[in-house]
């Protein structure tokens, strides 16, 4: 405002709406995720040698990554690997259950909105639970699974990966879902129709047509579905063991232990990995402009 | 207008296949036998018979919910009848998918893909039939709607005028024996609408494929048809050339729907030589016998309203005799006064009211002859009996009558 003497012939400088609108967001990012966020990687480079009691030197010990990365390269990969057969599931599973919703449910697809967001009614932490008495050893899963011969006689599930890819899976499914029933919604029948008259036979027309109109909602799904397992620790934790760990539980497990340095370089290694292969995702599945 | 309609109503031939892919076997005949659509209690489509012949430019017009567009997608197979056959050069299509039918659909939103070019848009129908050589024949049908240039263009980057133009050349690159086409320009603007209705109809002719155009614009289906079916209420109200629906109406829905007509009650007294005489509303008039749709009892007497003749009955300034010339107009609908006069460049359009109080409507071409006449005006309405028509008085006189509530 005071440029307004100095300068007459300039128009009043003001905050624009825009700009006032955007200030509460911007300050609240700042605040919980902008300064936690320098806070982590600042962390991730503190001398290993400190602790809670001693207090942190920062000396900028980017070994800290190397020497995780070398320990708890199983895990890591693992996590992923974990986390990519959940979100691979949650495709097969979601995708037919989404179009079935768009398209065929008629008046029931209000109803099965419903039963896919009903299991956020409950906490994750009671489903997971939940989920590790359905595969318990004493439990009707097991049972029919060793009588089937699916299982060996002394087989199990819980604490296993199968059962830890199965919790994903199951906590992730609503996530796949929604996007994909969003963009398959969208679609407008006329354009089904319009590939059945120009000779798509019905399977063409899905792949030609409906697929890629619903590839935004494949990746928002597959996004939505593969970040959050990735760096899950709940899963592994109630229905697996030690073998069955992914970086959620290293990171978890070096915070209880007071090894901030090694759990803050996970968690950055974690992210950017997540990142760069989201950005690469995106690119790949040529979906930026219908994102 | 009537002779030159009749010169190109004529033309049922196929005029060779200059820019299009051209056709492999001449087309035959489309035919709908005892055609019906139900949908729960609702007869949407009710035991159509219709015969389209190969080549021609066909209309089906009709007010919405009449039943045409249920039979496009009946002829598509984008709709199961309930009843009756679709015949397509004598094969029952009835039950074909419509994937593997010889029949392409311009759609009322045209229904381009989004997520392809105008040219994958072109393609997609010899892609799927599994021809490898698309690009020759998708630049030439891109010619010819003269859109080359837009071809990499996804269809949001067009306008609507493109759209429609892209909607069309992915149809007609498939060569199909019967192009449908569903309310094609009912987006386009006014000015738009018209140019594409003579486009449509030349590239029509330049194909010389099968069209069967739905709309409900009568006057779009006049400019382009050589032959027009009035649909209502699921059933056929009458089948011919523009000039024969126009001139000739059979019912008065097709005398209201297409164009306007001026109907008053009537009583045929009996016959003299080939004119009925008919008594109406105090005057006596003569029609030919050949124009009544009955031959006798009670009757509308339609007449087109550029149809009547105005004469000032009361001297109207420097005016000499309007009715010079015109000696064949030899019948009355008595005095009237002019209630409103509505100015629109090549013509007036006058409202009247007659001696037993109906309003008639009566359009002048401004050729200068006689200067406008006022409101208040006294005037005698006069009409050629040739030039008039009558039907059957059981129907209703407002049938299909635009009053603003139909789109």
């Amino acid at each position: 405002m005071s440029s307004a003497t100095s300068a007459p012939s300039m128009p009043r400088r003001r905050l624009s709406p825009a700009w006032l609108l955007l200030l509460p967001g911007a300050l609240w990012l700042a605040a919980f995720f902008l300064v936690p966020l320098v806070q982590l990687v600042a962390t991730s480079l503190y001398d290993p040698t400190g602790s809670e009691e001693l207090g942190y030197a920062m000396t900028w010990e980017f070994g800290n990554y190397v020497d995780s990365l070398a320990f708890y390269a199983e895990p890591f990969l693992r996590g992923f690997a974990y986390a990519a057969i959940a979100t691979l599931l949650c495709l097969v599973l979601g995708y037919p259950l989404a179009y079935t919703m768009a398209f065929k449910a008629g008046r029931w697809k209000n109803l099965m909105l419903i039963l896919v967001i009903a299991p956020f009614f409950t906490s994750f932490l009671v489903r997971t639970l939940a989920w590790k008495l359905i595969l318990a050893d004493n439990g009707f899963v097991v049972g029919v699974g060793r009588t089937l011969g699916l299982l060996a006689d002394d087989g199990r599930l819980l604490a296993t990966g199968v059962a830890v890819v199965a919790g994903l899976t199951y906590n992730f499914l609503p996530f796949m879902v929604l996007p994909l029933y969003v963009s398959l919604e969208k679609i407008d029948h006329r354009l089904i129709e319009a590939a059945g008259d120009l000779y798509a036979s019905p399977l063409q027309g899905f792949r030609r047509v409906t697929l890629p109109l619903s590839m935004p909602g494949v990746v928002a799904g597959t996004l939505l579905t593969f970040i959050p397992s990735a760096g899950d620790f709940i899963n592994s934790r109630l229905l697996g063991d030690t073998t069955t760990q992914m970086i959620g539980n290293v990171i978890e497990s070096r915070f209880k232990v007071g090894d901030y340095p090694a759990a803050a370089a996970l968690s950055v290694t974690l992210m950017v990995f997540i990142v760069a292969m989201v950005a690469v995702y995106i690119r790949r599945a040529g979906t930026e402009e219908l994102l | 207008m009537p002779a030159h309609r009749d010169a190109e109503s004529g033309q049922a031939e196929p005029r060779g296949s200059a820019a299009g892919p051209g056709r492999d076997e001449p087309a035959g005949d489309l035919q709908l036998r005892s055609l019906t659509k139900r949908f729960g209690d609702f007869v949407a489509v009710d035991d159509l018979d219709l015969v389209i012949p190969a080549g021609s430019f066909f209309a089906l017009l009709g007010p919405s919910g009449c039943g045409k567009t249920t039979t496009l997608r009946m002829v598509a197979g984008l709709e199961v009848p309930t009843d009756g056959q679709v015949l397509l050069g004598g094969d029952d299509i009835t039950w074909a998918k419509p994937y593997r039918r010889p029949v392409n659909t311009v759609f009322q939103s045209y229904a381009l893909f989004p997520h392809l070019t105008v040219q994958e848009n072109v393609a997609f129908g010899l892609r799927r039939k599994g021809r490898k050589d698309v690009a020759g024949p998708v630049a030439e049908m891109l010619e010819l709607v003269e859109l080359a240039n837009l071809a990499s263009r996804k269809p949001a980057q067009l306008s609507g005028g493109q759209q429609q133009r892209v909607a069309l050349a992915r149809a007609l690159i498939n060569s199909p024996q019967v192009l449908l086409l569903d309310e094609p320009l009912g987006a386009l603007d006014l000015k738009l609408r018209r140019q594409m209705q003579i486009e449509l109809k030349s590239i029509q002719g330049e194909v010389g494929t099968t069209f069967v155009h739905v709309t409900h614009d009568q006057e779009e289906a006049m400019t382009m048809a050589d032959t027009i079916a009035v649909m209502n209420a699921g059933l056929i109200e009458q089948l011919g050339s523009p000039a024969d629906l126009y001139e000739s109406p059979a019912t008065t829905f097709v005398a209201n729907f297409l164009g306007q007509s001026n109907l008053v009650a009537g009583d045929i007294k009996g016959r003299e030589g080939d004119d009925l005489v008919v008594q109406v509303e105090g005057t006596t008039v003569r029609v030919p016998a050949s124009r009544a749709r009955v031959s006798e009892g009670k009757v509308w007497l339609g007449v087109r309203p550029e149809k009547v003749v105005l004469t000032p009955s009361e001297p109207s300034g420097d005016s000499d005799s309007g009715t010079a010339g015109q000696t064949s107009v030899d019948n009355s609908l008595g005095p009237a006064q002019v209630i409103d006069v509505s100015f629109v460049g090549v013509s007036t359009q006058y409202i009247l009211r007659s001696a037993w109080g109906q309003e008639l409507m009566a359009f002048e071409q401004n050729t200068g002859a006689r200067p406008l006449l006022r409101r208040g005006a006294h005037v005698d309405a006069q009409f050629a009996g040739p030039h008039a028509f009558l039907l059957d008085h059981d129907q209703d006189a407002r049938a299909g009558v635009d009053d603003g509530l139909a789109p």
